[in-house]
């Protein structure tokens, strides 16, 4: 184990508290530490006398050339012949990966007749784009995905791969980090480079969004992970820059493909597009009873606005799981946010924190949600927002 | 048909909070239960097996008081439930634990489907499951909110972020269930109760299973923690409180356009 208690430890038991993973229990009044350690090190900083340390590094078997791995790759979804946003976003925060490594950065299209949407990814910053096109990718499918992907990561080698994490990527990346063996840190809301290292340093919330983890994998390559919509912001196109397109020809056969799509239904409409709203309107238990989101929808509508909601509206039945926005719902990083009526626990806030500017309105005046918002009203929702919709038409006709 | 449900015991993080003084997390008080979503999995299981007759066996892995998660499962109605538990698992991430949680699923035989809930509550990371299916060779469906089970096929609802996907996969595979009122978890029966309270669970450790010790534990995960750290709070900002509505409106109105943000 790689971190110890010196015979220093006087049994103070703060470590015992602080540690994140309960991991460390009180035996003979000096702290031990249980096999449920991950070595976070929380306990080292808190430590008053010093009598935690953090041991050798068990020497780990280097199974592979680090150094045969280069690039920083971006897996561009696309759905029905659009990218999504987030393909945009992650183009971004892998720009400056790549710059800060000195290395290339590629997006990868996979999907049938994509190549128009490679323009794009040069605009959005690539240098390269891996295209793989197929009338089998018309849909994503989990197996033709994968081998497609893997078949890439095999012959080009990138260090680093970032994808979305939306229900796709999520269900795509870690396939891929297991067939080739790799750590993969899921739905990251911060990328870096570690100092120390030169690892890409991957933050995600954890604990419902109660702590941060910073996440390194240090020997095994590419270093990959799934990172959330709407965290980052897209950058600007520069429609003049252009790049090389690196085309593959598939190796999937319809065969190897074990699910099969028999339709898709949609039930969203403009109002639960979330990911792509610059204006949220959300809606909780504060509302009182669910004839009362009609209020949170008018004022939605005239700011051409999505809706949210919180967990426990969406667990009361007021508002299908789609709206909802938190840490196991939706993320969100819309311009304005309008918190109606929401208590503001820390799952919620997982989930909407990145939003630029948020206006909480609620009756309870010590909410949490009011520590957090930049403009807060203390009153009653089915009088301020009626008021709130009708001045917003005002500006609007204006 | 033999339905095999993975669970995990977690600690309830609605119930974490943070200590305002030092900024850290308090886990005092924390009650551990069985990982929410894993309860809608094992729901469907078991209207699974109301439907089509076989068996539903739980796995856990965890330490040996995940015992506990695993009793309450037998009293909601799982058949069998089965403990892997072994210091050399400790300090697994998603590649090292689905790798175990594999081999166990392979020491036990024949199964047509392999549930899991979409995601832990702690570790919210939705890969255990992916990466097991993986590790088995066998096909996958995330974020399924119904299951229906004819021959060796099963059409699956999956959620999808504009709707609903209907997918047919071929069995064996893996689903991971959403929290779903199709699967709303049912409570423990008293008869239940009393039979998972005397039910020895097994316990399988590493010698148990057919695995290479480097992929287990610290050892056989990729990834490492470099550190934790509390979420940075944002700032407080203005708060109105007026008489009336229409005043609270107008004043909220006046410094968005002074901030220029309307």
């Amino acid at each position: 184990m790689a971190v110890l208690v010196t015979p220093e430890c006087i049994g103070c038991g703060a470590c015992v508290s602080i540690c994140p993973f309960g991991a460390i229990e009180m035996r003979d009044g000096k702290a031990d530490i249980t096999d449920a350690c991950t070595q976070c090190g929380a306990c080292i900083d808190t430590c008053p006398v010093g009598a935690i340390l953090r041991g050798k590094e068990e020497a780990k078997e280097v199974a592979i050339d680090k150094d045969a791995y280069k690039n920083v790759w971006v897996y561009i979804e696309v759905v029905e012949g659009k990218p999504k946003n987030v393909g945009f976003e992650l183009l971004g925060e892998g720009r400056k990966l790549a710059d800060a490594k000195g290395e290339k950065l590629a997006g990868v299209l996979i999907g049938d007749k994509v190549e128009a949407v490679a323009q794009n990814v040069f605009a959005a910053g690539a240098d390269l784009v891996y295209l793989v096109e197929a009338p089998e990718f018309a849909h994503y499918n989990t197996d033709g995905y994968t081998a497609t992907f893997v078949d890439l990561i095999e012959t080009y080698k990138p260090s680093v791969i970032l994808l979305g994490a939306t229900n796709d990527g999520r269900d795509l990346g870690p396939r891929i980090a297991c067939r080739v063996g790799t750590g993969l840190t899921a739905d990251c809301t911060g990328l870096g480079i570690d100092e120390a290292t030169g690892l890409v340093a991957w933050t995600r919330p954890a604990f419902g969004g109660n702590i941060m983890a910073t996440i390194l994998c240090p020997e095994h390559r590419p270093q990959m992970g799934t990172v959330r919509p709407s965290v980052f912001k897209k950058p600007e196109p520069n429609p003049t820059k252009t790049g090389e397109i690196i085309k593959v020809a598939s190796k999937v056969k319809a065969e190897d493909i074990r699910t099969r799509m028999i339709d898709i239904m949609k039930v969203c409409t403009a109002s639960c597009n979330l990911e792509e709203a610059e204006i949220i309107v959300s809606g909780g238990r504060g509302l009182g009873k669910p004839e009362n989101f009609c209020y949170v929808e008018e004022l939605a509508n005239v700011l051409g606005g999505a809706v949210g909601a919180s967990r426990a509206a969406v667990d009361a039945g007021w508002k299908p799981h789609m709206h909802q926005v938190g840490q196991t719902g939706k993320t969100v990083g819309p311009r304005i946010y309008f918190a109606c009526g929401i208590s503001g626990a820390i799952q919620h806030l997982a989930g909407m924190s990145s939003s630029d500017i948020v206006i909480a309105i609620n009756k309870d005046p010590d909410a949490p949600i009011f520590k957090m918002a930049d403009y807060g009203i203390v009153g009653d929702l089915t009088e301020v927002l009626p008021i709130l919709t009708e001045e917003f038409k005002k500006i609007k006709a204006n | 048909m033999e339905i095999v449900v993975c669970v995990k015991q977690v600690p309830d993080t609605t119930e974490v909070k943070i200590d305002p003084a030092t900024n850290t997390l308090i886990r005092q008080g924390v009650p551990s239960i069985v990982n929410p979503f894993d309860k809608n999995a094992l729901e469907a299981a078991l209207q699974l097996k109301e439907a089509y007759g076989g068996k539903v066996t739980v796995l856990s892995m965890g330490p040996p008081q995940a015992k506990d998660a695993l009793k309450e499962c037998l009293a909601m109605g799982a058949d069998a439930a089965i403990l892997i538990s072994d210091r050399a698992f400790g300090g697994s991430d998603t590649l090292a634990t689905s790798y175990t949680l594999a081999s166990a699923i392979r020491k036990l035989g024949n199964c047509d489907i392999i549930l899991f809930g979409k995601q832990a509550i702690d570790g919210d990371t939705a890969q255990v499951g992916p990466e097991t299916a993986e590790h088995l060779g066998v096909a996958q469906v995330t974020y399924a909110s119904r299951i229906e089970v004819s021959g060796d096929v099963a059409r699956i609802e999956r959620e999808s972020e504009e709707g609903y996907e209907i997918i047919e996969v071929k069995l064996p595979a893996v689903v991971t269930v959403i929290k779903t009122l199709n699967y709303e978890p049912r409570y423990p029966s008293v008869k239940g109760t009393m039979k998972a309270n005397r039910a020895e669970i097994p316990v399988w450790t590493a010698a148990d299973l057919t695995v290479e010790e480097g992929r287990l534990g610290l050892k056989g995960s990729p990834t490492q923690v470099r550190n934790i750290f509390t979420p940075p709070r944002r700032v407080q900002g203005v708060i109105i409180a007026r008489d009336t509505a229409r005043e609270a409106v107008a004043e909220l109105l006046q410094k968005l356009t002074e901030a220029k943000i309307v």
